[in-house]
C-alpha cells in the first residue's frame, strides 16, 4: 500500500516521494494528524450541516408560496419579524396589466400547549382559502375546510408531536389546540416542511387568524403575495410596482431576491448564524494549529537528513515540495475518515432533531478544497523552520 | 604530468564567532590538489581540517582568500553556483547522516535526483550496481534503522559516489566501517582516481588509508605546516 501509493505520486512529482515516505514511517504521528485533520473537518461540517438546514428552513414557507413577487414592509428582515403592509398595495398591484393575482397573507407566532405541559411553537399562516396563496401538496383539497371558522391545518414535519396525533387527523378525528383563551381545531395534515425558527406551521383562513391575533387587522396584512401573468417579465414588473408604491412603508421583491435578503439578514444577523459562522472559524482555526504542529515538528526531525540534501545539491524547493507534499496527503487523508463521520453524525443529528440537515456535493467539495487550503497555510508556516537547517553542520 | 588542480586555496583565513568571541580557524592557508589523486588530511583535533573541508565543499563562505574548485571561483560566488558546485561533489560524513524513512536504494537515489532526468532514466540499475559492489547485495530495500552502523556508512558512500562526483570530501569516514570495508571504500576511490579521474580529500588518523595517499597534508593550529 505504502509502496503502491509512493510509486503513484513518485510519478506525479517526478521525484522521490520523500514527504508521504516520511510521514507513512511514523505511524503514531500520521495518526495524530489525520485525527486532527479529521475532527477539523467534522467541526466545519456539522456547522455547514447546520447552516444548511437554516437556510433551507428558511426558504420552506417561501417555497410553498403560490407568487412571484412579494410586497413586504420596508423594515422587513424575515417573514416572522416585519411590520405590517397597507392592505391598499395589493390593489395597486392588482392594476398592473401583467399581474394576475394578488393576496394578502398574515404571519403570527402561537404557542402549543401539549398535555405534558411542555411547549410547541408555531408559525401561522392566515390565508384567503379560496385564493390558493400557497402551493403546498394537500393544501387544496383541505383549504375549503377552513371557511368554516377556527379551523387550521397542521405541517406533518411538527417536530416533538407524537404521530399518533396525526394519524389521528387524517383519520377525521380533528385536534383541538388551546391558545390565548381560544380553540383551533386541526382538521387536515399538510406536509409544509420543517423549520427553524418554529416546531411547526399551522394554516387558518384570514378570519380565524384575525379572531387568534385581534391587535392585529384586516387592512394590514403581514405582506402580499403578487402571481404574474404567464410569460410576464417578473423583474420588470417588480421595477414597475415600485413606482406605485411609496417606497417608506413598502418594498417590492421577486421571490427569490426575497429569500436572498432573509437568508443574508439570518446567517449574517442573528446570533444562531453567527454562531454556526464562529463555529466554521474555530474548525479551521483547530485544523491550522494541529497540522502546523504535525509538519512543524517533522521538518524540525528531519533538519539533518535536509541538510544533507543541501549539501548533495538539492534546491531550496525541494524542501518546500516535501512540506507541501506532507500537507496535502494529510489533508486528503483526514479527509475521508472526516467525511465518513460526518455523514454517520447528519444521520444522527437529522432524526434526532428533524431538521433537514443533509449532505451535499457542493459542500463535499466545499470542505476538502478548504482543507487542502488549511493543510496547505499550516505548511506554508511549518517551511519556516527550514531555515535551520545548515549543511555546515554536518562535517 | 602538468594538470591544473582540481582543488586550488590561495591566502584563505577564517573566522568563527563575532565580536569579543571572534576567533580565527584558519590562517593564511595555500593548497593545490592535483586531479586524479587522493590526498590525506591529518592534523590534531581542532586544528582546522573540518573547517577547511566545508569552505572547499560550498558549505560555507569563504570570507577572505581564494578558492578555485573545478575551475569555479568560490570567493564570493552566489548561492545558485555554489549549489551547482555542489552537484559535482560526493560528501561522506562522519555520520552517515541517512534517511530512516527511506530504503538504502531510496537514500542513493536522492544523490542522483539533482542530476537531472537523463542520470535518473537508470537509477535502480546504477544504485543496485554501486550498493553491490559494496557489499549490500542483500540489503538494498532496508531502512537504515535494520541497517549495521558499518552498513548504513557503506550506503552514505554509495549516495555519495551515485552521482560520479569529480571531487570526493570525506571526514574520518572510516570510523564506524570495520577493517575490511574501510580499506574496500579507499580502493574504490583510488580506482575512481585512476579510471575517471575522481580527486580525494580525506580526512582520517588511519594509518592503513596514509598508506594508500598519494599525498599526506598536515595541518597544526589552523595552518599547513607541510605537504
Ligand atoms: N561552528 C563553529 N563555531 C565556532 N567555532 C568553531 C566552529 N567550528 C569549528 N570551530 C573552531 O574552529 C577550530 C577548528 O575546528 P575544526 O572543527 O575545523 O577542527 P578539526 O581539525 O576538524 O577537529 P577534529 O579533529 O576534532 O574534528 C576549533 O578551534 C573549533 O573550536
Ligand atoms: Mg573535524
Amino acid at each position: 500500500m505504502r509502496d503502491a501509493v509512493a510509486r503513484v505520486l513518485g510519478r506525479l512529482l517526478g521525484r522521490l516521494p520523500v514527504g508521504w515516505l516520511q510521514l507513512t514511517h511514523n505511524r503514531g504521528r500520521l495518526a495524530a494528524a489525520l485525527a486532527g485533520v479529521a475532527f477539523a473537518n467534522i467541526l466545519v461540517f456539522m456547522q455547514l450541516g447546520f447552516l444548511g438546514a437554516l437556510v433551507g428552513s428558511i426558504r420552506v414557507p417561501y417555497d410553498n408560496m403560490n407568487a412571484d413577487i412579494l410586497m413586504v414592509s420596508s423594515d422587513m428582515n424575515t417573514l416572522a419579524d416585519s411590520s405590517p403592509v397597507p392592505r391598499q398595495r395589493m390593489f395597486a398591484a392588482l392594476a398592473d396589466p401583467d399581474v394576475a393575482d394578488a393576496t394578502p397573507l398574515f404571519v403570527g407566532k402561537m404557542d402549543w400547549k401539549q398535555p405534558d405541559g411542555t411547549i410547541r411553537s408555531l408559525d401561522v399562516f392566515g390565508i384567503d382559502p379560496s385564493a390558493g396563496a400557497f402551493r403546498t401538496p394537500g393544501l387544496a383539497a383541505s383549504a375549503p375546510l377552513l371557511r368554516l371558522g377556527d379551523t387550521a391545518l397542521i405541517d406533518r414535519r411538527t417536530r416533538n408531536v407524537p404521530p399518533a396525533l396525526f394519524a389521528a387527523v387524517d383519520d377525521g378525528r380533528p385536534l383541538e389546540i388551546e391558545t390565548k383563551g381560544r380553540t383551533v381545531s386541526v382538521v387536515a395534515t399538510i406536509s409544509f416542511g420543517g423549520g427553524f425558527s418554529a416546531d411547526g406551521y399551522l394554516v387558518v383562513s384570514d378570519q380565524t387568524f384575525l379572531r387568534l391575533f385581534p391587535q392585529r387587522s384586516a387592512g394590514a396584512p403581514s405582506l402580499v403575495l403578487v402571481r404574474t401573468v404567464a410569460g410576464a417579465d417578473v423583474d420588470a414588473t417588480v421595477r414597475r410596482l415600485r413606482t406605485v408604491v411609496p417606497a417608506s412603508d413598502t418594498a417590492v421583491r421577486s421571490l427569490s431576491d426575497a429569500i436572498g435578503r432573509d437568508r443574508v439578514f439570518q446567517t449574517t444577523q442573528r446570533p444562531i448564524g453567527l454562531i454556526f459562522g464562529f463555529g466554521i472559524v474555530i474548525g479551521i482555526l483547530v485544523g491550522i494549529i494541529i497540522v502546523y504542529q504535525v509538519l512543524s515538528t517533522d521538518v524540525a526531525d528531519h533538519l539533518r537528513e535536509y541538510a544533507t540534501f543541501k549539501a548533495i545539491g538539492h534546491h531550496q524547493r525541494l524542501f518546500l515540495g516535501i512540506v507541501f507534499e506532507e500537507a496535502l496527503v494529510l489533508a486528503v487523508l483526514g479527509f475521508v475518515p472526516g467525511l465518513a463521520a460526518s455523514l454517520g453524525l447528519y444521520a444522527i443529528v437529522a432524526a434526532a432533531t428533524g431538521l433537514p440537515v443533509a449532505m451535499t456535493v457542493d459542500r463535499v467539495v466545499l470542505v476538502l478544497v478548504g482543507t487542502i487550503a488549511m493543510c496547505m497555510v499550516s505548511g506554508a508556516i511549518a517551511t519556516r523552520r527550514l531555515a535551520q537547517a545548515d549543511p555546515a553542520d554536518l562535517f | 604530468m602538468e594538470t591544473t588542480p582540481a582543488i586550488e586555496v590561495r591566502g584563505l583565513d577564517h573566522w568563527f564567532g563575532s565580536g569579543e568571541a571572534r576567533k580565527q580557524a584558519l590562517f593564511g592557508i595555500d593548497l593545490a590538489v592535483e586531479a586524479g589523486t587522493l590526498t590525506a588530511l591529518v592534523g590534531a583535533s581542532g586544528s582546522g581540517k573540518t573547517t577547511l573541508l566545508t569552505l572547499i565543499g560550498c558549505l560555507r563562505t569563504v570570507e577572505a582568500g581564494n578558492i578555485r574548485l573545478l575551475g569555479t571561483e568560490l570567493a564570493g560566488a552566489p548561492d545558485p553556483v555554489r549549489t551547482a558546485c555542489r552537484r559535482r561533489l560526493g560528501f561522506i560524513f562522519q555520520a552517515h547522516n541517512l534517511h530512516e524513512s527511506l530504503t538504502a536504494m531510496q537514500n542513493v537515489r536522492m544523490g542522483l535526483e539533482v542530476h537531472g532526468a537523463a542520470a535518473m532514466a537508470r537509477w535502480e540499475e546504477a544504485s543496485a550496481h554501486l550498493l553491490t559492489l559494496l557489499g549490500l547485495a542483500d540489503r538494498l530495500d532496508y531502512l537504515p534503522g535494520k541497517l549495521s552502523g558499518g552498513q548504513k556508512q557503506r550506503v552514505a558512500v554509495a549516495r555519495a559516489l551515485i552521482g560520479n562526483p569529480d571531487v570526493v570530501l570525506a571526514d574520518e569516514p572510516t570510523a564506524a566501517l570495520d577493517r575490511e570495508t574501510g580499506l574496500a571504500v579507499v580502493d574504490l576511490l583510488k580506482r575512481l582516481g585512476r579510471t575517471r579521474g575522481t580527486t580525494t580529500l580525506i580526512v582520517t588518523h588511519d594509518p592503513r588509508i596514509l598508506d594508500r595517499a598519494d599525498r599526506i597534508v598536515t595541518m597544526q593550529d589552523g595552518r599547513l605546516v607541510d605537504g
